[in-house]
This record gives C-alpha cells, sequence and structure tokens, in this order.
C-alpha cells in the first residue's frame, strides 16, 4: 500500500470539495477500496473518510418511497421492515451478496461504485483497459467465466459485480449526489454506470468530487418480487447470472413485469423491449423464451462465458415460472 | 522398538475407563480462542523484526537482464532489496531450495527479490517499485499440451508402475468392458495461516520461528541450503494454522528470511501474501487418468487398469500417485497401473492432503458407479463382488480390513435402501434428488519417532518431541496417550511440542503423525513405567498406574515420590519394521452423499454427507471425527468447486490466485456433513494399534457428491470440478 493522506470532512460539501482534488478517493465501508489498494490497483494520495457524517438513516419520501442514506450498511437495508415488507427484491438482492460480515461494513454508495472482479483487472503485470487505458484486455481471449455477454467492447467485457444494484435497476432507484459547488442532482439508476466503449475506466456518470448522498425508491411496486442469483457455490459467491423481477399478475395474465439482470454487463441490464414481450401474455414457455430472445438480443460469449447465454435463458424461464405460478 | 511383531496385549486394552479415545477437548483450545497461541509471524522478537516482502517473476519462463532496485532502495522505511545480484550462494543440491540464487526464471511467480522494511507496508510499497527486466523463452505450460513429453517417472514416495497378470490381453475380451477418461484440475492448499517465519541469528547460530509441518526434516533442508551444520539451526513451530501438505517442505519465506536478517545483522520476518502462496509454494498437479475395467457377466472384475499423468516443474520427479489406489482395493487377476509425469515450466507441484487417492479415487471410484450402472448392479453389491481376500498386488494379506462392515453400516444409517436405481427419478420443486456413494482407502504408514518424556518431584510429566500440531490435535492425543500410560491427569501432563530442540519427531504428514509420534511416546512411557515398578519393587506386567500413583495388591505408591530430587527422565523411540512389509495396512471407509441438482439452472447443492471409517484405534473421538468431516469437506471442494485456472499465454500463470475466485466450499455448502469411526484394533500397525485418520476423509468423498449428481439427474460429468455449466448443457429442456 502507497502512502497516504487521511482526512475526515466535517460536512457532505466539504467532503465532495475535498474528493474533487487529484488523486483523492473517498472511502466509506472500504470493503473493496482496501484490496485494490493492497494491490496498488487503486493508489490514491487521499483518503476522504466519510464514515462520521450523517447519512446513515433510512427515511420515508413525500411520494411514499424511500430514501436510503448513502452510509447505510448492506445488512441494515436488508433488515429493515419497510424494505422487506414493500422492497423484497432489494432485501433478497442484499442478502444474495458477499457475507454477512462484508454487509455489515458495506455501504449502499459503495455498494453502486464497487469495481468489477475481473481477475485481470486486479493484477497489476497484466494488460487492462479498465485500469490502464490502452494497455488492452486479458480477458478477452484468457479466462472469462465471470465476464459480460451483453454491452460488451473491444476494450473491455468486466461486469458490474453488485446484486443490490441490479435490484435498485428493477425498481427504477434514484441515485441523489452533490457536486464540490453545492450543487445536488438525481441520476435515474439506469444512467448512473455506464458502459465500457473505449472508455471503461469510466464506470459512472459521477463528475470530479460527485458524492452519493444517497438512493431513492420510487414508490413500492405491487406484484411478486423475486431475486435470483445463480453462483458457483451457496454462499459469498458473485453472481454468474443473477435476475430481479417484479411481477404482477392480473386474471391469470402478466398485467406487469420488470427484470433486471446481473452478471451479464458493464452495469444492471434490463431490456424494455423484453418485459413487453410479456405483458399482457398469459405465461408460457414460448412466451418466456421470447422474453429471454429480447433479453439476449447481440448477446455474445467469449470462451469460458459462453454458458451464461442459455443459462439466462434457463434462470429467466425459472424466475417467470415461481412468479407467474398460481 | 522396531515394529517386527503384533503388539500383543497392552496397557491401552487393559484401561477399563481409560481416557484414550474419550473426545477430550483440545488442551490448547483456550490459547487458541483467546489469541495466546502464537504463530509465527505473531512471536515477538527484540528488538523487532524488520519485515520482507517477496517480488515475483511476471513472465513464464527465460532469464532476468537486469534489476533496477534504485526506486525501491530510496523508499521510505526501505533497508534492503535482495536479489541474485546480493544474495549469498546457496546449494542447489537434491532436498535444498535456494532461492534468488539464479537469474534464470523457471516459472512463472518465481520469487526474484526480497525488499525488506520497518514496516509489512512499507516492504510492500518498496516491492512494487522494483523494475524487473527479463529476456523470455519459451515454455511449455500445460497438461494436455505437454501430454508428448511424459516420462515414467523415477519412485519416490510410490513407484511409478505396477503390472499383475496380463492385462493387454484380457481387458479387451472382457464381457463388459468400461474405458473412461477422467480429469482432475490443479488444487491449492487453501490452509488458513499463510507461510510465514521469523529469522533470528545468534553468532553463527539460526533460529527459525515457521509454519512447518515437518520440522526434522525441514531444519536438514534449511541446513543444506545455507550450507551450515544442523546442529546449528533450530526450527521452533509451535502452533500452525494448517498445512495439508503446503508445509511439508521448506518454501521461500524460510530461506528468504533467514539470509536477509543474516545480511542486515537484524531478525527478519517474511510472509507469502495469499496471491504469492499459489506460485511461490505447492499445490497439487492437475491429471488426466484413463480407467478401464473388464468384467464377467455378474460384475467381477478381470481386468482392472489405471494411467495417470500429472504434471511437476522439469527438475521434479515428484509425481501425482492417482494410480496407486487401484493397486489394492479390488481384486482382479490382470491388473496394470502406470503413473506418468509431465515435464512443464510451472510452479512445483507436491503433496496436498492424500496426495494420488485424493484425485485417483476421484476417477477410480467414479468409474465403478458408472460400471455399477452398466451392469445394473447395486454400487455397494459391485464392490463387494470385488472385494480381495489378500492384497491383490503384494500377495500378502490385509492388516486389518473392514471395508464391508463401513458398506453396511454405512447404508444402514443413510437409507441407502431408498435410492432409485435410475437417474432422475426423484424431483422435488425444481430440484432433482440423487443418493451416490464411494470407498474411501488410504495407506497407513509408520514413520521413525522419538520422545522424552520426564518426570519431577511435582508429578508432572513433561513429553518433548519435535512433532507439530497442525490444527489436527496432535497435543490433545498426546497427552491423552501420557496420562492414560502414566496414570496422571491430564492437566499434569505438559506437552512441549514444535521445536527440533527436542527428540527427533514424525511431524506431520501422511496421516503417519498420530501413530508415530504416539507410539515413540508410548515406548517412552513404558520405560518411565518400567522404572517406577523397578523403584516401587512391583511387577510391572501387573501394576496399575493411576492417580499418579502405581497400584498393585494392597500397595499405592505416589509416582512423585520415586523419582528423586533431580526427576526421571526417559527417552523412547518407534522404527517401522517387518510388519509393513507382511501386511498390507490401509484405512477404509465408505462415504455417501445426498445431492440436489437445479433441474433449471445445474446448480448442485450438497445435502447431507456420510462418512463411516475404520483406522484402528481412535485416539480422540472428537478430534479424529473432526479431521474426518474437515476431510470430506474438501472432497466437496473437489467434487463441485476447486480448480486453479491457468492462462498459458502468460506461462503457468494462475489467473484466479486468491480466495475470492478460487472457490473452497462455505458453510452454506455443507449443511450436514456427519462421519462416524466403527471401532477396530490392529495389532500390526504400532503400539497403538491405531491407523491413519488425517486423510482418510478426504478419499472418495468427492466421488460420492459426483455419483450422487449422476443418480439424481443423470449427467456423468468427467472433467472435475462439477460446476453448473457442466451439468446444465446435459439438462433436459424446461417444461
Amino acid at each position: 500500500m502507497k502512502p497516504f493522506a487521511f482526512e475526515r470532512p466535517a460536512s457532505v460539501m466539504d467532503a465532495a470539495i475535498a474528493a474533487a482534488v487529484p488523486g483523492a478517493s473517498i472511502i466509506a465501508g472500504g470493503t473493496n477500496l482496501l484490496d485494490l489498494m493492497k494491490l496498488q490497483v487503486e493508489t490514491p494520495s487521499r483518503l476522504i473518510d466519510i464514515n462520521r457524517l450523517a447519512l446513515d438513516r433510512i427515511e420515508p419520501t413525500p411520494e411514499g418511497g424511500l430514501r436510503i442514506g448513502t452510509l447505510v450498511r448492506n445488512s441494515d437495508i436488508a433488515a429493515d421492515i419497510r424494505v422487506r415488507q414493500h422492497y423484497g427484491v432489494l432485501s433478497r438482492a442484499l442478502l444474495a451478496g458477499a457475507s454477512a460480515q462484508v454487509r455489515n461494513k458495506a455501504t449502499t454508495g459503495g455498494n453502486l461504485l464497487q469495481r468489477t472482479r475481473c481477475y485481470y483487472f486486479y493484477d497489476i503485470s497484466k494488460p487492462c483497459n479498465k485500469r490502464r487505458p490502452g494497455s488492452g484486455c486479458a480477458a478477452i481471449g484468457g479466462f472469462n467465466r465471470i465476464h459480460a455477454i451483453l454491452g460488451t467492447s473491444q476494450s473491455c467485457i468486466a461486469t458490474h459485480p453488485s446484486d443490490m444494484a441490479v435490484a435498485m435497476r428493477v425498481l427504477d432507484a434514484v441515485v441523489e449526489t452533490i457536486k464540490p459547488d453545492g450543487s445536488k442532482r438525481a441520476i435515474a439508476i439506469a444512467g448512473f454506470h455506464r458502459l465500457p466503449g473505449s472508455t471503461p475506466q469510466v464506470e459512472t456518470v459521477l463528475e470530479r468530487g460527485e458524492t452519493i448522498i444517497a438512493v431513492r425508491l420510487p414508490p413500492p411496486l405491487p406484484g411478486v418480487h423475486i431475486y435470483r442469483k445463480v453462483r458457483d457455490r451457496a454462499s459469498f459467491a458473485f453472481a454468474l447470472v443473477s435476475v430481479a423481477a417484479v411481477i404482477q399478475m392480473a386474471g391469470g395474465r402478466i398485467q406487469s413485469a420488470r427484470l433486471a439482470f446481473g452478471g451479464l454487463a458493464h452495469k444492471p441490464w434490463r431490456v424494455p423491449a423484453a418485459e413487453q414481450t410479456l405483458e399482457g401474455e398469459a405465461p408460457s414457455p414460448a412466451v418466456f423464451q421470447a422474453a429471454a430472445d429480447a433479453v439476449l438480443a447481440g448477446a455474445k460469449g467469449f470462451g469460458s462465458n459462453d454458458f451464461k447465454i442459455p443459462l439466462t435463458r434457463r434462470t429467466l424461464h425459472a424466475v417467470m415460472a415461481q412468479a407467474t405460478h398460481s | 522398538m522396531e515394529m517386527n511383531s503384533p503388539i500383543g496385549t497392552t496397557p491401552l486394552d487393559r484401561a477399563r475407563d481409560g481416557i484414550v479415545g474419550k473426545p477430550l477437548d483440545r488442551v490448547d483450545g483456550r490459547l487458541k480462542v483467546t489469541g495466546g497461541a502464537k504463530y509465527a509471524y505473531e512471536v515477538a522478537q527484540a528488538p523487532e523484526a524488520l519485515y520482507g516482502y517477496v517480488v515475483q517473476a511476471t513472465i513464464g519462463k527465460g532469464r532476468i537482464t537486469a534489476i533496477d532496485k534504485t526506486a525501491a532502495e530510496a523508499a521510505p522505511g526501505v533497508v534492503l532489496v535482495l536479489t541474485h545480484e546480493n544474495a549469498p550462494e546457496q546449494a542447489r543440491n537434491r532436498r535444498a531450495h535456494p532461492v534468488l540464487n539464479s537469474p534464470d526464471i523457471a516459472y512463472y511467480g518465481q520469487p526474484v527479490a526480497l525488499v525488506v522494511a520497518r514496516s509489512f507496508e512499507e516492504a510492500r510499497a518498496g516491492a512494487y517499485l522494483v523494475r524487473v527486466s527479463y529476456e523470455e523463452a519459451s515454455g511449455s505450460y500445460t497438461l494436455k499440451g505437454g501430454l508428448g513429453q511424459a516420462r515414467v517417472p523415477s519412485a519416490g514416495y510410490s513407484s511409478p508402475e505396477s503390472a499383475v497378470g496380463d492385462f493387454a490381453g484380457v481387458f479387451p475380451k472382457a464381457p463388459v468392458k468400461l474405458d473412461v477418461t477422467y480429469t482432475t484440475p490443479l488444487e491449492t492448499h487453501a490452509m488458513m495461516e499463510p507461510h510465514a517465519t521469523l529469522a533470528v541469528w545468534d553468532g553463527d547460530s539460526l533460529t527459525l520461528h515457521t509454519s512447518n509441518q515437518m520440522l526434522d526434516q525441514g531444519r536438514a533442508a534449511v541446513a543444506r541450503t545455507l550450507r551450515m551444520p544442523v546442529g546449528k539451526v533450530r526450527l521452533i513451530s509451535r502452533f500452525i494454522g494448517g498445512g495439508f501438505g503446503a508445509k511439508l517442505s521448506v518454501q521461500a519465506d524460510a530461506i528468504l528470511a533467514a539470509i536477509a536478517a543474516r545480511h542486515l545483522h537484524h531478525p527478519v520476518k517474511v510472509a507469502l501474501t495469499r496471491e504469492q502462496i499459489f506460485n511461490v509454494t505447492t499445490h497439487r498437479s492437475d491429471t488426466i487418468q484413463r480407467l478401464r475395467l473388464g468384467t464377467d457377466e455378474t460384475g467381477r472384475i478381470l481386468a482392472i487398469g489405471h494411467d495417470a499423468y500429472s504434471g511437476n516443474l522439469r527438475t521434479e520427479s515428484q509425481f501425482e500417485a492417482a494410480a496407486d489406489q487401484t493397486r489394492t482395493l479390488y481384486a482382479g487377476a490382470n491388473r496394470l497401473t502406470r503413473n506418468r509425469l509431465v515435464p512443464l515450466d510451472a510452479p512445483i507441484a507436491s503433496a496436498m492432503r492424500a496426495p494420488g487417492e485424493a484425485v485417483g479415487l476421484l476417477a477410480l471410484e467414479c468409474a465403478m458407479d458408472e460400471l455399477a450402472y452398466r451392469l445394473d448392479i447395486d454400487p455397494i453389491e459391485l464392490r463387494i463382488r470385488n472385494e480381495p481376500a489378500e492384497d491383490p498386488e503384494k500377495h500378502i494379506p490385509f492388516s486389518s480390513r473392514h471395508l464391508v462392515e463401513c458398506y453396511r453400516a454405512g447404508a444402514e444409517r443413510f437409507g441407502w435402501n431408498k435410492r432409485q436405481p435410475r437417474p432422475g427419478q426423484v424431483r422435488q420443486d425444481q430440484w432433482l434428488i440423487g443418493i451416490g456413494m464411494a470407498a474411501a482407502t488410504r495407506g497407513n504408514v509408520l514413520v521413525p519417532s522419538s520422545a522424552s518424556v520426564r518426570m519431577g518431584p511435582d508429578g508432572i510429566a513433561i513429553v518433548k518431541m519435535a512433532m507439530t500440531d497442525i490444527g489436527t490435535g496432535s497435543y490433545t492425543i498426546l497427552t491423552q496417550i501420557a496420562s492414560e500410560l502414566l496414570g496422571v491427569p491430564p492437566d499434569r501432563v505438559r506437552m512441549e511440542l514444535g521445536d527440533t530442540a527436542y527428540p527427533e519427531a514424525a511431524g506431520s504428514g501422511g496421516s503417519f503423525g498420530a501413530a508415530s509420534s504416539g507410539s515413540a511416546l508410548y515406548v517412552a512411557c513404558e520405560r518411565l513405567r518400567a522404572v517406577f515398578a523397578d523403584r516401587a519393587g512391583l511387577d510391572t506386567d501387573k501394576a496399575e498406574f493411576r492417580d499418579g500413583m502405581i497400584v498393585l495388591g494392597g500397595k499405592a505408591v505416589v509416582l512423585a515420590s520415586l523419582v528423586g530430587a533431580s526427576g526421571i527422565e526417559v527417552r523412547g523411540e518407534i522404527r517401522p519394521g517387518d510388519m509393513s512389509r507382511k501386511y498390507s495396512q490401509q484405512s477404509y471407509g465408505a462415504q455417501f452423499a445426498e445431492v440436489a441438482v437445479d433441474g433449471d439452472t445445474g446448480e448442485v447443492r450438497l445435502r447431507r454427507m456420510l462418512g463411516v471409517f475404520t483406522a484402528g484405534r481412535i485416539l480422540n473421538e472428537k478430534t479424529a471425527r473432526s479431521q474426518a468431516i474437515g476431510g470430506m469437506v474438501f472432497g466437496v471442494g473437489a467434487a463441485l468447486e476447486e480448480a486453479v485456472v491457468l492462462d498459458p499465454r502468460f506461462g503457468a500463470y494462475y489467473v484466479n490466485h486468491n480466495l475470492a475466485d478460487y472457490l473452497v466450499p462455505v458453510h452454506a455448502d455443507l449443511p450436514h456433513v456427519d462421519a462416524v469411526f466403527l471401532p477396530e484394533l490392529d495389532d500390526r500397525t504400532n503400539p497403538l494399534k491405531a491407523k491413519g485418520v488425517g486423510e482418510l476423509g478426504i478419499c472418495g468423498a468427492g466421488a460420492a457428491v459426483a455419483n450422487a449428481i449422476y443418480n439424481a439427474c443423470g449427467a456423468r460429468i468427467r472433467d472435475f470440478p462439477i460446476t453448473l455449466d457442466k451439468v446444465m448443457s446435459a439438462l433436459p429442456a424446461q417444461a
């Protein structure tokens, strides 16, 4: 670990200003950043510790939703009775992630900003356009079991590893931020994470110093909430494929369907066309296949992750069968 | 004592309610859970030690052309950068372990420098500043790619091949033939405590506090490497956080700490990070195994053949002896086993828990399951039909073999009669349920070991030996043996282990530790009993030792009153003898598993597992059971999760070199795992009548899981581990 300065700003505004200094990095739970610093994947010269700021509450919003402070620990969101009653998909996604110890430390904002788990990204002796732009992508042509099949580029095939973000995507959450100039903005989660394109090092739309202060959930969505995570062991493993689903049935037909996918892309993946394919239809294998076709339009495997294409299809089928089972 | 004849009745047999065998809590348990047990890296040293951090090669093979250490040497806290240019010359002969002794890079990740600094973090930051330039050469990195270079290895702990009868003539004509190839991946030990050493010099004497399973062997290797007299080297390992074979031999941490400490005239600590362990130390080779089984229509084996390929660094001779258990497990007149070694430019492959058996039985026991389905015979019945009356290749009797009893007891406890003979018959929601079984066997070994026992006027028995406790329970079982034989309560026994200053002992490896070190202690205690009896004027053979006294007839004498002012000390020694040549000695077991396979995704979840074993006298019911369960967990990992993945574009580069990406089973993967030992005494193995336990649990465990998967869903995956993608591709379309 390289030497770094450590500071604790007194306010959110101060944090944003401090974070705007080149080389600065905000630290909250530290469950990802510290590992990256030990391996010199990240080498911040200043750490801005925001843990003591009052951003750790879950509050109701005037619209009937919830506002989750950026410092609320993942365990606390998952256990919150309002989240459990009205946002089951989010609670389930959180509990499917990491381990109890990590969830106790990890925060809302940190979870959204965690870096990919690409093996080559973690080894600074290997090429990686995300870590060292222009150096190449070792995962293409290498071992890429956990890598993306959708939204990839010639520069990068990394995935975003979060479970929480996938559930927030299906809920259409909004990320609230503050900029160093004091202005605030609300970013729809759909537009928060970026695809890699030719600049995989830029992972979100956040500007320099722009700091997450909360995530806002809209009013509760009726229907069945499912989070199905497929992984290589029963716990403490990242998703190979995950599906967040909120499905509402009426009169034996699918009234509304929301589906977001993890493990497939550089961001939580959602395809409106797939949801439209389902809406108004009576559930059947053929309808589920049509939805899967829409989700997987343009999907491309890279060798060791080819299986994700049939796995996504089969997992979606299983989730839809469960959600529509009368 | 040399083990040349059966031991006869011993005081351990006569003990009516003895402590040996009882589930005594670990005597070091309290120290461990309170942090009082100091591991190598935690040992305090004055002056405070400096910290070393290893720099590794980032090419697959070639030569260092230049090392620029200017920036590293100027970095905060850095006091030394050792490379092949300034490291002392070391021995290169067999069993030496030279480090930083050549510009040649033999494998990816080889140490190329050590940065020493005042703190670990400064050393690590300095390490990232060392710039190494290379001239790359081409190499051979994968087992499959190197198969053309496979050769017959020289004999090591096992002979490379065996042949009995006429396999080549009989197999092709057998009425029922199975010819299948299984592959197992490269695996890492993944013990909790990383390799770590604190080196302290006092003049020309070296003390290494190090995490090592075999201290006397380690001391010899250090002395040889550094060209020192053995008497000038001392290794201390009071507590070891697991080894599984990774710490059988001295690794780079020990040698680097020693040479840096000598260079700086200051104590130096070196620990390897988890990432470094993968390439700097050893691993289990991947294997390619071909099994050929030929039977008559009733399932009796006529011909059995096992070809096993493994790889190693081209200068090494050790092979993964995967074919070995095929020599002894089943009957059959025509036999052929061949272990072959592929020379590679890859890190050193060496022993990992149950070397040979663990992966060999994955293949053999899955092949037996395939055969059972082919013949439509119950897998247990098929095995019983092929139970040999004597060792089928050595043609000598078994010292004890109760494998059939293990099958039957296991079948009863597990509910084997509920098994569906055809796969894919049991469905609960999306889950397909199946059960499977496999045999377990592992060679029993006795190695030379010695111990001293001393009793002072305070009545406390002090036992010393260079034995190690790698988390297995050595401290506890040895305490039980001394307590039983000397008739003193466990808290009056002081067990001093883990120091080469003590009598040479077996160390922990090959499942021989408990029996070998315990037998040495047994012999020492017998001697001490004879001295006590003599001094008390009582008959040794008839006297009882209890409550700190020697008792016979109406007479009871307090032991402490017999030792004089200076106490008595005796030594005991055990050596293997004729018994291991006249008898085929093996531990046995039957493994059972129930799995659920997700009919949508192919995810496999273990539901329950049972191992029923026989391993002679069990010295501590609790620690033995824990060992067996731990082994079974290893088997679950091998079946379902564990695989080091190679990216040959960069050399023998292990892509998933950390415990986030190299998966081992977690609690949620292991809902209910139980192990049971059937009573057995084997008077031909050693004075304790015990057999090895440490590696038995892994044997056959993975195969039972794999066979349960087949029973659940009909997917026969011959390429381990059985990950969901492989299972999914064998599943039918969704309804």
